[in-house]
């Protein structure tokens, strides 16, 4: 591949409520198995890049840990590799990221050093399956400046928290509004941009001199009209999970038969770290329907329409639906838990009720003491 | 130079000619156990648990399964500077090539490989066996007794003692006498097949015998230590261990593993045991299956019903069918409506749809009477049983089969079909 990739997996976002208190959305567990950053970083795999950055900041002991090693993602080579950046004090500067632009700016030697002429850069909270060697034929067969990897959504979504663009009938963007009070058009920004990398160290090396810190307001939006920047559409499955809501409805569309075969049966595949895991085990007394189950769950009661990821304990009596159990979570006897989301290693106590509903999901966050063997 | 205090030998290297068409194809230490593993994940996860990163594994009969399986040994660890996991095939010499004649001869023929190392201990292990073990404290029971030859043992039924390798030993634990499947036995202690050796006395005694044809641990280097009065050793063990060397054993080893509380615990924090793991996402329960008392692996989907039944990896099982009492392993297709049981279900076995599978009453094989003598439907990878077929009990299938390979539709209990490329 003729590109090196950064994943900018440094974000939190409100509007992920508790969830993101423990870790960055990157590291967000998706579909029983994964974490949202085995997305793009499997994309970059699947595309033959060799060499890719993952630029992390907020609480990202999660993040890390999950990234302890490079070769799930077949990285781990002695031409390219995977690094892992987070803010470091240096002689020039002591400060955080301040942003997407900043991030790459104070990580400017990777981009000086690496050979490969294009920069692949994705964000971390995307889920889809893209071969970016595709975005990079479109990118030069367009003699774009930068390409922006575009969706159009349908008419009922809410895109008002995405970018929104406006294309000429040649692809080039005319227009790009930032998270908009109002929406303009229904054509997003997936958040995935293909740039030469020369153009990119020379942009964010401007960006710097005047101050400014962000990669599409500062970039994108300012230097529509003087660059040739152009939309490249997608069109088959993308999400992003930065929300409670799409969080929740990006895992359930797993349970969907296309979406399930799209993302497992099909090659190329996602990969993720592997944990070592026995088998789920069914006991007498779990019923378990339209579900995804994880490796290491037991389950002994009643679970329909959700998503358990791994090593979930599920006692007699219990009934849960339409939730997604995150990781290592014991739930104890004749609980009942619907619509909510329950937070990673949480350990909730025998008769326990916790119902949300489908416009007001409840997210549990319950830590008492666990017992055992 | 390079020093390593104990290292392993893993002989891998038989066919398992009792496990039928299962290993038709793979070597008994590379077929698929509990939903998810191959037995020999069992002694590898043990070595690298108890601190042995040096571990040779023998291989022989059909090792493509095994060799791709073990690879350079990341699942456990194993992927090291110095030691780390090596297959050791037979190989050719300037003066003649010779394959492993026996389980001892196999080790003499790596007296290279372990001299690399300078160990002052050796382990042999077989890749047989479901058990979990720490090595590391058989071998210091081996270092306070002064030991020459540790053997670990176990006490079994009296009434099976004569299938084993039985023990006679003091009070101390030191071993007086062997006898090799008793008709009377003297006692209940039965080898388990593993040894530690203190490594000179080993290399004096695969030298000592090396012209001996089929030189085997149990009937040859044993025996002969003990006659030159060696200092021999029984380490009692007490936990699970299970020979999984016949289609019963086997059948019931798995079965074991989703009673409630297993007596052999996969799910516990401690010890684990790893196995290069290629399906990742979560198996899928659809909204008319119906799942009872069984485990499942990776990848898995399930639109039937699944009763007392191990089920691997990237298995499908369509609407309508109904497994029970089976073992389906890593990539198999169940058909619509099909139903099958007590079925040992190969790798990438296709049954079609409506196809029934273990129905009639039990007969004897007319195949094999000492292979497939437990009442089950054994099919070997890669099979493929066409749709609506009736398949009787205690059979065995291998190959692509078609609706005329079973004459009115059914295969008769005891009866078989195995296709071109087969055991003979």
């Amino acid at each position: 591949m003729r590109a090196i990739g950064i994943v900018l997996a440094g974000g939190n976002s409100k509007r992920m409520r508790e969830l993101s208190n423990k870790r960055a959305i990157a590291a967000m567990p998706i579909a029983g198995s994964y974490r949202s950053v085995d997305f793009a970083l499997s994309n970059m795999s699947n595309s033959h890049i060799q060499s890719v950055a993952v630029l992390t900041q907020y609480n990202s002991r999660s993040l890390n840990e999950h990234l302890s090693s490079s070769k799930w993602w077949d990285f781990g080579r002695k031409q390219g590799g995977m690094y892992v950046f987070t803010p470091t004090i240096t002689a020039e500067s002591s400060d955080w990221y301040r942003g997407t632009a900043d991030a790459l700016y104070q990580n400017l030697d990777f981009l000086k050093k690496s050979h490969e002429p294009y920069v692949v850069l994705a964000s971390g909270d995307g889920i889809y399956k893209l071969d970016y060697n595709k975005v990079l034929e479109y990118h030069v067969e367009k003699k774009a400046d930068i390409t922006v990897v575009c969706k159009d959504m349908g008419p009922e979504e809410d895109v008002t928290r995405f970018g929104l663009v406006k294309t000429n009938d040649d692809g080039r963007i005319t227009d790009f509004d930032e998270k908009p009070m109002v929406a303009t058009s229904n054509t997003i920004s997936c958040g995935i941009y293909v740039i030469r990398r020369r153009q990119l160290i020379e942009l964010i090396e401007r960006c710097a001199a005047e101050d400014r810190y962000d990669f599409v307001t500062d970039i994108l939006v300012r230097y529509k009209n003087l660059k040739r920047i152009y939309a490249y559409k997608m069109d088959t499955y993308w999400s992003n999970i930065a929300s409670v809501d799409s969080y929740y409805k990006t895992n359930m569309d797993f349970l969907k038969p296309d979406v399930r075969h799209y993302f497992f049966k099909e090659y190329p595949e996602i990969y993720s770290k592997v944990d070592d895991l026995p088998p789920a085990k069914y006991n007498p007394g779990a019923d378990v329907k339209n579900s995804l189950v994880s490796s290491g769950c037991i389950l002994n009661g009643t679970v329909e329409n959700s998503v358990l990821f791994k090593k979930v304990y599920v006692g007699n009596n219990c009934v849960i639906k339409n939730s997604i159990i995150l990781n290592d979570v014991y739930i104890g006897d004749n609980t009942v838990i619907e619509n909510c989301i329950v937070e990673s290693r949480d350990t909730i106590r025998a008769n326990t009720t916790h119902i949300g509903t489908p416009d007001n999901l409840k997210i549990v966050i319950e830590k008492n003491e666990r017992f055992t063997l | 130079m390079i020093k390593k205090e104990m290292i392993a030998m893993l002989l891998a290297g038989g066919q398992g000619s009792r496990l039928g068409v299962l290993t038709q194809k793979v070597a008994k230490p590379a077929v698929s156990f509990g939903g998810k593993y191959r037995i020999i994940d069992f002694p590898l996860s043990n070595c690298i648990n108890s601190g042995v990163d040096t571990v040779g594994v023998l291989t022989q009969y059909q090792p493509l399964r095994l060799n791709a399986h073990i690879g350079i040994g990341i699942p456990w660890d194993l992927d090291r500077n110095v030691g780390g996991v090596t297959v050791l095939p037979p190989y050719e010499r300037s003066k003649g090539s010779d394959w492993y004649t026996g389980t001892a001869n196999a080790i003499y023929q790596n007296l290279e490989y372990m001299e690399n190392y300078n160990p002052e201990y050796v382990l042999i292990l077989s890749g047989d066996h479901i058990y979990k073990m720490d090595y590391e404290v058989m071998l210091e029971y081996h270092k306070a007794n002064n030991a020459d030859v540790t053997i670990a043992a176990m006490q079994v039924p009296i009434e099976e003692a004569s299938r084993f390798g039985i023990v006679i030993t003091d009070d101390n634990n030191r071993i007086t006498e062997f006898e090799e499947k008793p008709a009377v036995p003297r006692s209940n202690l039965a080898s388990m097949g593993i040894y530690i050796f203190s490594w000179p006395v080993l290399r004096d005694a695969l030298i000592k015998l090396s012209e001996e044809p089929g030189c085997d641990f149990g009937k040859h280097i044993i025996p002969y230590c003990h006659a030159a009065g060696k200092r021999i050793f029984a380490y009692e063990y007490n936990g699970y261990w299970k020979d999984v060397g016949t289609l019963g054993s086997y059948w019931e080893a798995n079965m074991e593993l989703i009673d409630i509380i297993p007596e052999f615990n996969l799910y516990e924090e401690y010890w684990k045991i790893y196995t290069k793991s290629d399906i990742i996402p979560p198996q899928f329960i659809s909204e008319n299956s119906k799942i009872e008392r069984s485990i499942i692996g990776e990848g898995t989907e399930i639109y039937g019903e699944v009763s007392n039944s191990v089920i691997g990896a990237g298995v499908t099982i369509g609407e309508g069918a109904v497994v029970k009492d089976s073992i389906i392993m890593k990539g198999s297709v169940i058909g619509a409506g099909a139903y099958v049981d007590k079925a040992i279900v190969a790798e990438d076995v296709t049954i079609g749809d409506h196809a029934q599978i273990g129905i009639g009453e039990y007969a004897p094989s007319k195949y094999d009477p000492k292979v497939y003598q437990f009442d089950l439907v054994t099919i070997g990878e890669r099979s493929v049983i066409p749709g609506g077929v009736k398949v009787g009990k205690n059979t065995a299938i291998s190959g692509e089969t078609t609706p005329e390979d079973y004459h009115g539709g059914i295969l008769e209990s005891g009866d078989y079909i195995i296709k071109a490329g087969g055991v003979q």
